[in-house]
């Protein structure tokens, strides 16, 4: 294994619980740098797999390699390289955010000079220097969330892995989470494993993504790709002005397999990762006031790439 | 592995004594037992406390009694509290979590102990010491401290096994709560039950043996008995086991 470019590989892994399957012969590789996304219902085998590649849990076939360490020989060389911000927020709640981030950067032997820059440099970045004395059980889900984000992150792992990063939150927290995701993975230039079953999240953060259902992996790719894995990636295109004349001419382009129109929604079916672009301008060019154009979401592939593996 | 094990100390005493919860931390697991140890009972022995077996038995049966809800908590309430998880996936060893558990229990009980013993120094020599220096003899307080510590750690390894294994820190409570209820009764019947003939010759043993060798061998049959129970403990620690509990 290049363990440079590769950060995680797993051959084959696989995991029973008594009769039940959670993780099915999984092989994948995530590369150094990148946001994957391992996408799932619950119950899928996400957070079975995190804790294999944490050498948390043995395997009861294949291995895995996280940053070039076997997951069962070498499970304490993988935990002291990598950050771990599970489904809970894993929190100390009777204790300050400061005590919280003190507690985990002394077992990750930080200088006490080092200690204090870290935490605060997190803190102020997160926005919770102010309160960083405060006892946690007082804190809103959103900020607790945050905190224990900044734990992940004090000793600089190379290596994140995130489960459910923003399970349990508001959409604002939500939002306010996946931005400061985004700026610290720009910042710190981290490798980042999430698990999430919200498809809109793995769209936005995620630059590769993993679907895995019922502990088999059923596809990997960039969300594009994965958009082609069903067919035809389809584009929605809302507006006024669909006549019949437009739409034969978008019939004849040679990028375009069909045309559906539905109220003022017009479906165009693609037959490769064309750019929309030129057929939008045809389309305003013949008189079609366009107010809106999409791609198929993540969230219809996910369930045509579901309902093919059932 | 030494600061490793310090820092779940550190850890647990943060969250044990939360400084800013005076009335629900500190008071009732501070000011209680060094009041009542370092105040209340040598006011009611007057100068005898220096010398009483009372005090002797005060200062080794206080630890253990302080520690056994503590110790329930250990593992169960990180469990409970989700926080189990976040702990194990970080670098510490299994060592280090264990013995930092452990370690924290004890120093809390024999720590109180400690404090209160030398707070009921102080009491006595202020109330009763009338210009002359009272103290504990030097075997009471070796003895006191070796053998409290022992007992300490014997609840402490077992109510970190049983912690271990508990769902939820009422489960560990109550699990405890009837082991010590069981083990009490069967002192008591225990000793009822054997018959008077062979008490009478268990006795003269004893006092053949004397007094320093007795004390010595209770002291190995603690030694014994607690590197037995944190073996148990250590070899109950395994991460995917916790895991998946």
């Amino acid at each position: 294994m290049d363990v440079k470019r590769t950060a995680i590989q797993t051959l084959n892994l696989t995991r029973n619980f008594g009769p039940l399957r959670a993780v099915d012969n999984l092989s994948l590789e995530v590369e150094t740098g990148t946001v994957f996304g391992f996408l799932g219902p619950n119950g899928a085998g996400k957070t079975t797999t995190i804790r294999l590649l944490l050498g948390l849990l043995e395997p009861t076939a294949g291995r895995a390699e996280v940053l070039g360490f076997d997951t069962q020989k070498q499970a304490d060389k993988i935990r002291s390289k990598v950050g771990v911000l599970l489904e809970h927020d894993g929190l100390y709640e009777r204790m300050s955010a400061e005590d919280n981030l003190e507690f985990y950067a002394r077992i990750w032997r930080m200088t006490n000079a080092e200690r204090q820059t870290r935490k605060r440099e997190l803190l102020m970045h997160l926005g919770l220097w102010e309160r960083r004395k405060e006892v946690v059980k007082t804190w809103s889900r959103g900020m607790k969330r945050k905190l224990a984000l900044a734990r992940t992150l004090l000793h600089r792992p190379q290596l994140l892995f995130l489960d459910e990063p923003t399970a349990g939150l508001d959409p604002v927290a939500k939002v306010m989470l996946h931005e400061d995701l985004k700026s610290i993975v720009e910042r710190e230039g981290v490798t980042i494993f999430l698990t999430t079953h919200n498809l809109a999240e793995a769209e936005k953060l995620c630059g590769k993504i993993g679907l895995i259902s019922r502990g088999k992996l059923v596809a990997v790719g960039s969300p594009d790709e994965l958009r082609l894995k069903t067919g035809r990636i389809q584009v929605e295109i809302v507006g006024k002005g669909f006549r019949e004349e437009v739409l034969a001419l978008l019939k004849v382009r040679k990028e375009v397999e069909s045309v559906n129109l539905r109220g003022d929604h017009l479906l165009v079916e693609l037959r490769d990762e064309e750019d929309i672009a030129p057929l939008v301008s045809l389309m305003v060019n013949a008189g079609v006031e366009v107010e809106e154009v999409r791609k198929a979401s993540l969230e219809e592939t996910f369930f045509k790439l579901l309902e093919r593996e059932l | 592995m030494i600061a490793d094990v310090l820092t779940v100390i550190w850890k647990e005493f943060k969250e044990l004594l939360p400084l800013r919860e005076i009335r629900t931390g500190v008071i009732p697991r501070l000011g209680i037992p060094i009041f009542v140890l370092g105040v209340l009972l040598p006011l009611q022995f007057g100068k005898e406390w220096a010398t009483s077996p009372i005090t002797l038995l005060s200062w080794i049966w206080l630890p253990p009694f302080l520690v056994t809800s503590l110790v329930a908590d250990s593992f169960a309430g990180e469990r409970e509290r989700h926080t189990m998880e976040t702990l194990l996936a970080s670098r510490l060893s299994d060592d280090a979590i264990l013995f930092g558990k452990i370690g924290a229990t004890v120093c809390y009980g024999c720590g109180v102990a400690f404090v209160g013993m030398l707070v009921g120094l102080v009491t006595i020599n202020l109330a009763y010491g009338g210009g002359e220096l009272l103290m504990y003899s030097a075997d009471t307080a070796l003895i006191a401290t070796v053998v409290s510590i022992l007992v300490t750690l014997l609840i402490a390894s077992v109510g970190v096994l049983i912690s271990l294994r508990a769902p939820t820190v009422r489960h560990a409570q109550q699990t405890l709560s009837i082991g010590f209820i069981i083990l009490w009764f069967a002192i008591i019947y225990g000793v009822q039950a054997i018959p008077v003939e062979f008490r009478k010759h268990l006795t003269e043993i004893l006092i053949t043996v004397g007094e320093t060798n007795v004390i010595l061998c209770t002291v190995i049959f603690l030694i014994l008995i607690d590197i037995f129970f944190t073996m148990m403990a250590k070899i109950r620690f395994k991460r995917p086991r916790l895991i998946l509990d």
